[in-house]
């Protein structure tokens, strides 16, 4: 039983589980971590890696074939700083695609809607596949959609916080008008959550902290997998309704029988 | 409005005898709730937890293992001059100390700039003491200017200047500054620093204000434990890092812990701070926030360093030297305290590996600024 693949801007994925790539007690571990996932599309810090170095750690132990690098803006304040990081990140890293980021609060990294969207206006003039991460909002995301964006990042809950789907009405609400793929980031702290994600009808999540910091991230990263493809295939095998009693008779419309 | 306005509606006193009158009721409220105020941290930090440490200390690994992972940041301090025209008692730069004074030129710079980068360091703190004249806002700026590309990562631990010039070296690639009250107690603050510029007491409660509107990324609080009680400092240091959250919420913060040292020419702490202590200080600062930046440094000893680094701590040091020139070109020149472990940086990466913790070299990149 497989499940549709999914298609971001000209790439197609069969795995629905994104990753990133902090956190980790070593790089060999994060690489081992990644390759049990499955994962196709991994997020990396700009600020992470020495794009002058060629023989950077982090970016040699993500140099399989299966990983879509996705850099990302971490740390850049404004929609200015954002446009020139990427170029950075696009000319260094040899790839046009884009997790756009800007969370101007350093303390609970809540990304800033203003900011967000002049950036990806601009990024997506200049060619990026922008995928931006965002507060559960529906109206920006579709005004993301409308700028051109590749697929929106809503989150969950804040970032690092292994809370789960806090924003859930409002992931509703994206993923029932959104006619670009939905990816849920930030705040999936289980296996489980994720499996809800994918219930809802995301289309992928993207999952770092709950596997980095996990007792054993190379175990977790499968059960991510798992859970992933679960809630994949039972969105796709449509969920039947939860129901809260029993029904047995029609009295309202019995008279028409 | 600066924190001045928050700080005078404090009295000393006060919180001294409010903090030692906590109860370990007080203590095991701020260890049940999920979100904790400065009432609790008072708690926390009072002698009546004490017997609650090994508590404290899991709590602190936990939260700090969720927010930073399994990650540990490493820096450096590259001190530039030991020229001073303050007199503070307690350090071994101060003015009336006769020690030959020495200030790097930009040749000398590079020159101590690439033993660190050979050790690997992506991240320099740049350190100096205070003489306007010589190593004033040109010097710094030309400092940056010369460092900038060797080092992702600029810090500075320099006077209290004022906002333009934090602007001026902020174009540069500054990306961090780290200024110590050294003591909240007023009055006490005169006697450790009766001369020169730093001490103005004011000036330099109100500088991290001045950092925030200047618009500075990162920037780092702490006192002197030494000086005066720890406890009450250490409540100060949190009432104005709660202030600056708020004030400046897109700044990112950092707290020290520095200890007295010997140093050339230095009185005795006037106040002891037990291992023991710091350790609860430090689980209760990540207690109460579980996203500031916890720093150790070279000043506390191997065996503290090898164990403090699982209960809180975010960034180390290593292979640190406190003179000027200190890594090559003149060994020798006068530093500003001893330094207790002095490991390489090399060794240090190898004890967090073997801890489970991935040393960082490189966190930040000028191009996102």
């Amino acid at each position: 039983m497989t499940s549709q693949p999914l298609v971001i801007a000209d790439r197609q994925f069969s795995s629905r589980l994104f990753t990133g790539t902090g956190k980790f007690s070593s790089t060999a571990l994060m690489e081992e971590a990644l390759l049990a996932s499955g994962s196709e599309l991994v997020t990396v810090a700009l600020k992470r890696v020495d794009v002058a170095d060629a023989e950077d750690d982090l970016l040699r132990h993500l140099g399989h074939e299966q990983f879509q690098l996705l850099p990302n803006t971490s740390g850049v304040r404004t929609a200015r700083e954002a446009v020139f990081a990427a170029q950075l990140a696009r000319e260094a890293l040899e790839t046009n695609w884009l997790k756009l980021e800007i969370h101007p609060d350093p303390k609970y990294l809540l990304p800033d809607p203003v900011e967000t969207l002049k950036a990806a206006e601009e990024l997506v003039k200049q060619g990026f596949v922008v995928l931006p991460y965002i507060h559960a909002d529906p109206v920006l995301c579709k005004r993301l959609e409308e700028a051109g964006v590749a697929a929106v990042m809503p989150l969950g809950a804040p970032i690092g916080s292994n809370k789960g789907l806090l924003t859930r009405e409002f992931l509703e609400i994206i993923i029932g008008q959104s006619r670009i793929p939905v990816v849920v980031d930030a705040g999936i702290g289980a296996p489980s959550h994720a499996a809800a994600a994918m219930e809802l009808g995301a289309d992928a999540v993207l999952v770092n902290t709950a596997i980095a910091v996990a007792g054993q991230p190379v175990a977790m990263a499968q059960a991510f997998r798992l859970a992933v493809e679960a809630g994949r295939i039972a969105y796709e095998a449509r969920l039947a309704e939860p129901v809260a009693h029993a029904s047995a008779s029609s009295p309202l419309t019995a008279f028409l029988d | 409005m600066s924190f001045r306005s928050v700080f005078d509606t404090y009295s000393w006193d006060a919180t001294k005898s409010s903090i030692y009158a906590k109860t370990a009721a007080d203590v095991e409220h701020a260890l049940r709730t999920p979100k904790r105020t400065l009432e609790d941290f008072k708690a926390l930090i009072s002698p009546a937890a004490a017997p609650y440490l090994e508590q404290m200390a899991q709590l602190s690994h936990q939260l700090t293992r969720k927010r930073f992972g399994n990650t540990m940041q490493l820096y450096v301090p590259l001190y530039l001059s030991n020229e001073c025209q303050n007199i503070c008692t307690y350090c071994g730069f101060s003015l009336d100390n006769a020690i030959r004074r020495r200030t790097l030129s930009s040749v000398e710079i590079l020159r101590e700039a690439a033993v660190l980068k050979e050790w690997g360091y992506e991240h320099v703190l740049l350190v100096t003491g205070e003489a306007n004249q010589t190593v004033g806002v040109d010097y710094l700026q030309k400092a940056l200017r010369t460092l900038r590309p060797h080092f992702a990562h600029l810090s500075m631990e320099v006077q209290p200047l004022h906002k333009s010039d934090y602007e001026i070296l902020m174009q540069e690639g500054l990306n961090t500054v780290l200024v110590y009250q050294e003591t909240y107690h007023q009055e006490d603050y005169k006697k450790h620093h009766p001369k020169g510029k730093k001490s103005n007491f004011y000036y330099r409660l109100e500088t991290p204000d001045r950092l925030g509107q200047a618009g500075i990324h990162k920037m780092g609080l702490g006192v002197l434990f030494g000086l005066e009680d720890w406890r009450t400092d250490s409540f100060y240091t949190a009432l104005h890092l709660d202030y600056l959250e708020r004030a400046y919420w897109q700044t990112k913060y950092s707290l020290s812990f520095p200890r007295l040292r010997p140093a050339e020419g230095l009185v005795q702490p006037k106040v002891e701070m037990s291992d023991r202590e710091l350790v609860q200080l430090i689980c209760a600062y990540r207690l109460l926030n579980e996203e500031v930046e916890l720093s150790i440094s070279t000043r506390e000893t191997p065996t503290f360093r090898d164990h403090i680094i699982r209960l809180g701590i975010t960034s180390i040091s290593a292979g640190s030297k406190t003179n000027p020139g200190g890594y090559i070109v003149e060994p020798e020149s006068l530093e500003q305290f001893e330094i207790s472990d002095e490991r390489s940086p090399a060794e240090i990466a190898a004890m967090l590996r073997r801890q489970g913790y991935e040393p960082v070299w490189k966190d930040w990149d000028h191009a996102l600024m």
